[in-house]
């Protein structure tokens, strides 16, 4: 019995060894602000850092079930954030949503600690921020890719049929089979006005290529998307566009595995520039969309004493919100020339690019 | 009176308190080590965690809600474990609940006196059904409950996304119309004086539903038989009781709760259905819950509130001491990691319970 006691006790010290040993280790910053709240607990050093450069916000942002490392979207939405606290000291903080459950009580959240502005991003807010807003008349809100009707409330748009013309036009170009393919993730406007404006741009160039669609209805669900990318890359498609937040990782990873075996195999990227992140080798472009400007241009005028609430923006290509990347390695002079007299054209107003899918 | 006390007895003894709030501890300490190594403040991050659930009468109401649903899964998987089935379509069935009260929901024209009971009670025989089937199955054909359950629950899935999809949609959304006032649950008094959180009379019955658990179980003959069959299905048929009715009967009042669980969802929460890529997960979160409380009423009531509150919970640890969800996910699998695996923790325990007895053996 004894023998078992003296066990046990080693094994409590040894996690008390390992866990000093971490706490001294690890960033010392961290390891600093710990004990001070651990001796005082109601302290949070938050607060007094706001209230003594005494203009600085906070700003928060829930995220859809795409989570905030979904190369895309959501990670955008919080890059723009993160911008705003390195340029104005303004404190900024995400919550993740893991179903629409979820949503309402993390915009809850925010306001009941007094955040001045919180954004929701993404579509699937509506219902939720519709509310919330409604509830909580004194704060303020923003929402990305979705109209909420409320004096409170900021709702930014992207003509992304603009932008997704321009990729279609170079995939329309680009492919050697004919053959192009579309992946989404949920079946809801915000996606669907990318394989529209998609659509159309591919036709403008290449009205014999054909183009087939797969809408998975998940955004964060890499396997889902791979099995997608199979499926098309098998039929011989060669250029997929994916409008798919974390699911759309799947695609990447699908088509980096067929160019290892020869495949001459492209993927279009979406928000970000992702041949940052998936390199390019398999990265044809992407269909930027300035979620992270966006939301430090909104962010940052409330931070300068600017706010229109109620105000609902639509951003095109003529505010620089959507389209190419700057450097585009893999799209040749020629298309690159076509791409921008299309762009011309768009900024112009002589071609108007369909919103919704034929 | 002797009776109670013997059963309290043998409910509260003092393993039965130790080993789960030893778990506890340990599962604790072990969250606040990955977090210590990943360089976040744990005691923040618990206090956080507290004040999510207790700090405003919001999250308490949301916490409630968050709990709800697993009340009715878990109850559905200990009902079937009780009679020796392994209920894995619980997600299904939670689905079909969730759609049949859908249907009702918005379809129908009723007054609320009829048009709530009358939604909540066909969900409920939908989740029902559901069940039934895998249990008619097993009862007729032998098939093995847990393969055909879990494929039903794929079924389930795209049966209602395509009910759905087909018949429902609202325009250019991935989810149903809204479901109309009079079949919803909500109980708005409460709800405004719990600062708009999502309170519906499904807890209630959730509560009321463990108890028939109770009573069916543990004081009806129909019980006693269940149980019979759960203990050894060859002497419950040598004593003259029809196995098979009891296999699909069993199955099928376990899919009621689930089926409720799923009603509860679309009625008292959202007032809609969404399309799902995926299940919701409350059908499995259901069957961790069935373990955790042992199968037991109490058990479930308690091991649902430590799991509906944990996961609610959670989004206040990376609010307010910045842990990222990944790791938050850790500190809450190592909590229920240690609760069920009580031989673990029995091992630590161990010395210092045998320390008392021994000491009880000297002085006697």
């Amino acid at each position: 019995m004894k023998k078992r006691l003296g066990f046990m006790l080693s094994i409590v010290l040894m996690f008390a060894l390992v866990l000093s040993a971490c706490g001294g280790g690890s960033k010392t910053n961290n390891g600093a602000s710990g004990t001070n709240a651990s001796a005082s607990p109601e302290a949070s050093a938050a607060p007094e850092e706001s209230a003594a450069a005494g203009a600085k916000l906070k700003i928060g942002m829930v995220t859809d079930v795409g989570g905030v490392n979904d190369k895309s979207f959501n990670q955008s939405a919080w890059e723009g954030l993160q911008k705003v606290t390195k340029d104005t000291g303004s404190e900024t903080k995400y919550l993740e949503s893991k179903g629409d459950a979820d949503m309402e009580p993390n915009l809850r959240a925010f306001v009941s600690e007094k955040y001045d502005m919180t954004w929701g991003v993404g579509f699937l807010f509506q219902d939720a921020m519709g509310k919330v807003a409604k509830d909580n008349p004194d704060s303020k809100f923003g929402i990305i890719d979705s109209a909420v009707d409320a004096p409170n409330v900021v709702s930014v748009n992207f003509a992304a049929n603009e932008g997704s013309f321009l990729v279609g036009v170079v995939a329309g170009l680009t492919t050697k089979s004919n053959k192009i393919g579309f992946v989404g993730g949920m079946e809801i406007p915000s996606v669907t006005v990318f394989e529209a404006g998609f659509n159309a741009g591919v036709k403008a160039v290449n009205p014999d290529a054909k183009i087939s669609r797969n809408y998975t209805g998940e955004f964060g669900k890499p396997d889902l998307g791979k099995a997608a990318a199979a499926v098309m890359y098998n039929d011989g498609v060669d250029v997929i566009f994916q409008v798919a937040g974390g699911t759309g990782n799947g695609v990447f990873n699908e088509a980096t595995a067929r160019k290892k075996a020869g495949q001459d195999v492209w993927v279009i990227g979406v928000d970000k520039d992702q041949s940052i992140e998936f390199g390019n080798e398999v990265t044809l472009t992407s269909m930027l969309k300035g979620v992270e400007a966006a939301i430090y241009q909104v962010s940052t005028d409330l931070i300068n004493g600017k706010w229109e609430g109620g105000k609902s923006v639509v951003l095109g290509l003529k505010d620089g919100a959507v389209g190419l990347p700057e450097n585009n390695p893999n799209i040749s002079e020629d298309i690159m020339k076509k791409v921008e007299e299309y762009k011309q054209q768009i900024i112009s107003g002589s071609l108007v690019v369909p919103t919704e899918v034929k | 009176m002797d009776k109670v006390k013997g059963i309290a007895d043998k409910t509260f003894n003092k393993t039965s308190f130790l080993v789960p709030l030893v778990a506890i501890i340990l599962g604790l300490l072990c969250g606040a080590i990955a977090m210590l190594a990943g360089g976040f403040d744990p005691i923040l991050a618990y206090q956080s965690l507290l004040k999510k659930l207790f700090g405003s009468p919001y999250d308490m109401g949301e916490a409630i809600r968050a709990i709800t649903p697993l009340l009715f899964t878990g109850t559905a998987v200990a009902f079937a474990f009780r009679t020796g089935l392994f209920n894995i379509g619980v997600e299904g069935q939670f689905m079909m609940g969730m759609t049949g009260a859908t249907v009702i929901g918005i379809t129908l024209d009723l007054p609320w006196y009829l048009h709530a009971p009358l939604a909540i009670i066909v969900g409920a025989l939908c989740g029902g059904l559901w069940a039934a089937l895998t249990g008619y199955l097993k009862a007729v054909r032998g098939v093995n409950e847990v393969i055909s359950s879990i494929m039903l629950n794929w079924v389930a899935l795209y049966l209602s996304n395509y009910i759905i999809r087909a018949f429902f949609v609202a325009k250019g959304q991935q989810k149903s119309d809204p479901i109309q006032e009079s079949a919803l649950v909500s109980i708005g008094w409460l709800s405004d004086a719990m600062d708009h959180a999502r309170m519906h009379w499904g807890t209630v019955i959730a509560l009321l539903g463990i108890g028939v658990f109770y009573i069916i179980l543990w004081r009806t003959k129909q019980g006693y038989e269940l149980r019979a069959v759960g203990q050894s299905p060859d002497a419950a048929l040598y004593a003259g009781i029809n196995v098979n009715r009891t296999i699909v009967k069993s199955m099928f009042i376990s899919g009621l709760f689930a089926g409720l669980a799923g009603v509860f969802e679309t009625l008292g929460v959202f007032g809609y259905q969404t399309m799902l890529a995926a299940p919701w997960g409350y059908g499995f979160d259901g069957i961790a819950v069935a373990l955790l409380g042992g199968n037991t009423p109490i058990g479930v009531l308690l091991g649902a509130i430590l799991f509906g509150g944990l996961s609610y919970g959670s989004a206040g640890m990376s609010f307010g001491a910045g842990v990222p969800p990944e790791l938050v996910r850790i500190v809450i699998g190592s909590i229920i990691f240690f609760i069920a695996s009580h031989g673990i923790v029995k091992f630590f325990i161990k010395p210092f319970l045998g320390r008392r007895a021994d000491k009880r053996k000297e002085a006697i």
